[in-house]
């Protein structure tokens, strides 16, 4: 994935500009920068929830997997259905490996409104591995992980990158992967004049 | 498409899916009227129609903004705008589960509920037919609405508002083909009317929901 010169915008006003990096199959690239400068807008528009307002993204269709701060949980679906319906959308046949890399096993047939904030968010990570897309673009994945779990969720990055895919995380803590940072403070946007930008009618 | 068709109707039959919601509000409606208007079959009889078809319309507006607000909630529809399915696709199967939650229970229940209202004998038949071709066009241009608020908390008036004129079409031509076919008239015009609404809104709506549910996911 390459991306050359993106700006994006949130409300109605630009937050990023000048964003320039490449992606290879195998890399780990970090996203940092004080809250509010925009890894968020960001990650959405690589994953093509919002457009950019210039700048270019070469990446390859129906590459990228986005995760977001909620993890699209049902809760009166148990944890096996929850990541079954994802598998069926992705068209993903077996869903035990990713049960197994974020040792969910156990809570297969829990409702997942039974479950702790960390257990959901493991079940929300688990979604990645059965949509079989290469890039994952994960927006604060280790949010309420423990310190085991993070281990999980490093290995499973580490897997997912040996095996040719490639991730773009925006975080805060030190995951313990080995990782290329993308400090985004220095992008933080000029001001510009987005008058005549209606978001509705554009 | 179809896991997302069986998604949502497990999600419907679980404990606060909203299943039975709308059945249980036409129910009360049909067994108010009679209350209300008093022991006169006669006049009972002219309006069941009517009082069927406002009572099936309300009974669906009810459960439209659970549509796609849970899914805002909660982060899937983030995820399903991703997912390798078109979201016209996603839409479409929401409305189609929508319509199987609360357009054919109603459609099932009416004619044991017709009974209350003293409905002619001719109109069993009609009730059926009118509600099982008008119903899917409720529940399709309830989707789009629900799309327009997506996003907007406490957004039940304001789709409310935006869909009732909206359904006011369905509803004369319903209630109309069912007035006629009761009274042993011919109600083909209004009947094919129906269809017609039914069958565009199928069409279309579905394209502009998911443009809809695009800008405002933004």
């Amino acid at each position: 994935m390459k991306v050359t010169n993106l700006a994006v915008a949130r409300g109605g006003v630009a937050v990023l500009d000048r964003v320039d990096f490449t992606l290879a199959a195998g890399q780990v690239l970090l996203l940092r920068g004080p809250n509010g400068i925009g890894k968020t807008t960001l990650l959405r528009s690589l994953a093509g929830l919002q457009p950019a307002l210039e700048g270019e993204v070469e990446v390859a269709p129906d590459a990228i997997t986005y995760g977001a701060h909620a993890d699209g949980l049902k809760s009166t679906l148990t944890v096996s259905e929850n990541l079954k319906f994802w598998a069926q959308v992705y068209g993903v046949a077996d869903i035990a490996p990713a049960l197994a890399a974020f040792n969910l096993e156990d809570l297969a047939s829990r409702t997942s409104h039974n479950l702790s904030a960390g257990q959901k968010r493991r079940l929300g990570l688990a979604r990645l591995l059965v949509t079989g897309r290469k890039i994952w673009a994960l927006d604060e994945p280790t949010v309420s992980l423990d310190v085991a779990s993070v281990a999980l969720f490093a290995d499973a990055v580490r897997a997912h990158c040996a095996g040719g895919g490639a991730a773009l995380i925006a975080t805060h803590i030190d995951l313990g992967i080995k990782a290329d940072v993308l400090d985004l403070t220095g992008n933080k946007a000029r001001p510009r004049d987005l008058a005549g930008f209606d978001e509705a009618f554009e | 498409m179809i896991a997302i068709l069986i998604r949502d109707m497990r999600l419907a039959m679980r404990a606060g899916g909203g299943f039975g919601l709308g059945l249980a509000f036409f129910l009360i409606v049909v067994v108010l009227v009679p209350f209300g208007v008093g022991p006169q079959s006669a006049l009972l009889s002219k309006i069941a129609p009517g009082i069927l078809w406002v009572g099936a319309l309300l009974a669906c507006l009810l459960s439209l903004d659970r549509i796609f607000a849970l899914d805002y909630e909660d982060g899937s529809l983030d995820l399903l705008a991703t997912a390798p399915v078109p979201l016209e696709g996603v839409v479409a199967m929401k409305a189609v589960a929508h319509w199987l939650t609360t357009g054919l229970p109603l459609t099932i229940a009416a004619p044991f509920l017709g009974v209350l209202l003293n409905m002619p004998d001719a109109g069993y038949g009609w009730l059926v037919v009118t509600l099982a071709v008008g119903t899917p066009a409720l529940s399709f241009i309830g989707t789009f609405g629900a799309a327009l608020t997506v996003g907007l908390k406490r957004g039940g008036l304001l789709l409310s508002l935006l869909v009732l004129p909206l359904y006011v079409p369905t509803l004369i031509f319903g209630a109309e083909a069912l007035r006629r076919g009761a009274q042993g008239f011919d109600n083909t015009t209004p009947l094919l009317m129906l269809a017609g609404i039914t069958a565009g809104v199928i069409a279309l709506l579905p394209f502009v929901a998911a443009a809809t549910i695009r800008i405002n996911l933004r």
